[in-house]
């Protein structure tokens, strides 16, 4: 059987735009009998080409059988023989079937690296605090400078954006509730509606709402790249502690800044919601102040600002742990920096709800 | 083995060149032939601007005046199909592969060949296998990301992914920077043995002598804003210029040359 090599002539170009049908034609060539390959009339050859000749080569040879190829340009053999030499051996990976344990086992996992996470995020917290505790009983080892200038990345930078979003909460609010009020012919406890509701809650929250943006994603990508460039390793071989460099500074910036941030969204909002509350309902400046004065508890303003100092280590401690959780690619930067910035928002938006109910017990 | 371009088709042409950053002058009135099948090896000190040339051709960089002229197309004013097409006839290697890393070694080797209309996917990935078995990389490499691979290995990477459209020009940029001895020898012969074999026209921008001593057909050297001269090894070594002087006879390229295979 198979005395006779069948002949098989190609011509054209044998490249990787026409790799498909060429494969597709000698795929179906049975391997069964000797092959003679006829390249006279190919006018140009590439490795896909080359690829696809070889493979066929592969196929008869294996079932035994001859193979050669006439009319090959000299480029044409040095690139078969490039191929030849050079073929893949495959290895197997087996591909592996996902049982019902497997499952249990990611479920596990996840449930795991969850409380790892947090595990994580109090062990921070906790370096955090022992190297605090250490910059008292060693000043020089304490960043100044560094502290200053976070607190101006921190604070005075974040000031117009945080003082535009609550004046503008004020003017939601006052335009809102009087719409409302009025209905019972109530306009006058707008100011009431305001003042308590940014006090005690809106004020604080949206601004670590904005802080958590724009400083705990600031937070991972400085520290990130700092680790993806091998500087916090050259850091600890020059002795020097990453956590009193880099975390301290951050942090305290954030829990002296967010406070007086917060204290600027609740002026801020309250002018807001005086100057929409005069516009829209004519409660003059005058009297929105006295209101505001004699029905107001100055306790809401502490209620709302005790939650600040908890809210900036959250927001401190996410970003900085995050920017420790960064590898060695770009992708991991990315993803641990919006990973930051959710994370911060949502700790922080609990820890709110934790808050209130707190007070709520308390009778605060 | 020298196939020396006799021909002298001139695939790469740069004439007047001017590249400007601000106030500072990179090149200034360069000129540049890169003929079909040979490896030129760009040489020049610090900051003399070889990848910024590299850049330049590779139409990654507007120059501020000249001409650059690749397989005969404009490449500065070509329209958007000329240049789509152009790209797929050069590949270029960066200095450190510039892996995408969101994909896997074979899936980077593939991303260009997805460009080819209506190439199997099922052949796209086992031509990809083959293009990284031909740069000397295992098979399971095609599996891994490339921040699991070493700096050896992500170059080789690189390279297979240039290579992944059979291309016609290879612009390589420092090549063997960051490697081993054995690593960059061992990239020397695969580049030679691959450009010789597929046919390619190599721009290599290198600083290592070795590279040059045993890849390079021709050597540019960048100097004083412009290519001040081209030529064989032997041709280099009796330039007069005092920074060529001093590169070529140093005490390290005097240790290249003794190991360079008969001082090619």
């Amino acid at each position: 059987m198979g005395e006779v090599p069948a002949r098989v002539a190609l011509r054209g170009d044998l490249t990787v735009r026409s790799v498909t049908q060429l494969e597709e034609t000698l795929s179906k060539l049975e391997a069964s009998g000797a092959v003679s390959l006829d390249l006279t009339d190919v006018r140009r050859l590439d490795t896909a080409g080359a690829w696809s000749l070889v493979a066929l080569r592969r196929r008869v040879e294996g079932a035994g059988q001859k193979f050669d190829v006439v009319g090959v340009t000299p480029e044409a053999e040095s690139l078969l023989d490039v191929v030849t030499k050079s073929w893949p051996s495959v290895e197997e990976v087996e591909p592996r079937k996902r049982s019902l344990s497997d499952l249990l086992e990611i479920v596990g996992r996840k449930v795991g690296s969850g409380v790892g996470f947090l595990l994580d995020l109090t062990s921070y917290l906790g370096l955090f605090l022992a190297r605090l505790g250490r910059s008292f009983l060693h000043p020089r080892e304490f960043r100044f400078t560094s502290l200053v200038h976070h607190c101006e990345e921190v604070g005075l930078k974040a000031v117009p954006i945080v003082a535009l979003m609550a004046f503008l909460i004020g003017v939601v609010l006052a335009f809102q509730g009087s719409t409302q009020l009025r209905q019972f012919g109530a306009e006058v406890f707008v100011v009431d509606l305001i003042a308590i509701s940014i006090l005690r809650e809106l004020g604080i929250l949206l601004t670590s709402i904005i802080v958590a943006g724009r400083t705990a994603s600031a937070f991972t990508a400085a520290i990130g790249s700092m680790k993806m460039r091998e500087e916090l390793d050259a850091m600890r071989t020059l002795g020097i502690d990453p956590a009193m460099a880099l975390f301290v500074p951050r942090i305290l910036a954030l829990l002296f800044m967010l406070p007086i941030l917060g204290l600027i969204a609740n002026a801020s909002g309250l002018i807001g919601g005086a100057l929409m509350s005069w516009a829209d309902l004519g409660i003059s400046p005058e009297m929105f102040a006295t209101r505001l004065i004699e029905n107001t508890d100055v306790a809401h303003v502490f209620v709302g600002l005790v939650k600040a100092p908890v809210f900036a280590l959250i927001i401190g401690v996410v970003g900085c742990y995050a920017g420790m959780q960064v590898q060695s690619n770009a992708e991991s930067l990315g993803r641990m920096t919006s990973n930051s910035v959710v994370i911060s928002i949502f700790a922080v938006i609990v820890a709110d709800a934790m808050f209130s109910i707190f007070f709520a017990r308390m009778g605060i | 083995m020298t196939a020396k371009p006799a021909q002298s088709e001139a695939v790469i042409r740069v004439r007047g060149v001017r590249n400007q950053f601000g106030k500072h002058v990179v090149h200034e009135n360069l000129d540049l032939d890169v003929f079909r099948g040979e490896i030129l090896g760009v040489v020049g000190g610090s900051g003399s601007g070889k990848s910024v040339l590299l850049r330049t051709i590779a139409g990654l960089q507007r120059p501020a005046e000249g001409s650059v002229n690749v397989l005969g197309v404009d490449v500065l004013k070509a329209d958007e199909d000329t240049s789509a097409a152009l790209e797929q006839r050069w590949g270029v290697m960066f200095q450190d592969g510039a892996l995408f890393s969101s994909l896997t070694v074979r899936e980077n080797v593939e991303v260009p060949m997805r460009a080819v209309d209506g190439l199997d996917p099922r052949i796209r990935a086992e031509l990809a296998d083959l293009k990284i078995s031909m740069v000397g990389l295992p098979y399971l490499a095609g599996e891994k990301y490339p921040s699991e691979l070493s700096g050896g290995m992500r170059k080789r990477a690189g390279f297979a992914r240039a290579l992944a459209l059979d291309p016609e020009i290879m612009f390589l940029d420092e090549p063997t920077a960051g490697l081993d001895p054995i690593g960059a020898s061992a990239f020397d012969r695969l580049i030679r043995s691959l450009s010789r074999s597929l046919g390619l026209t190599v721009f290599l921008v290198t600083h290592d002598l070795d590279t040059l001593h045993a890849v390079c057909d021709r050597i540019a050297v960048l100097a004083d804003r412009k290519v001040l001269v081209t030529g064989t090894m032997q041709e280099m070594l009796k330039v007069e210029h005092p920074w060529v002087h001093e590169y070529f006879h140093g005490p390290r390229a005097r240790a290249a040359q003794m190991q360079s295979p008969g001082g090619k």
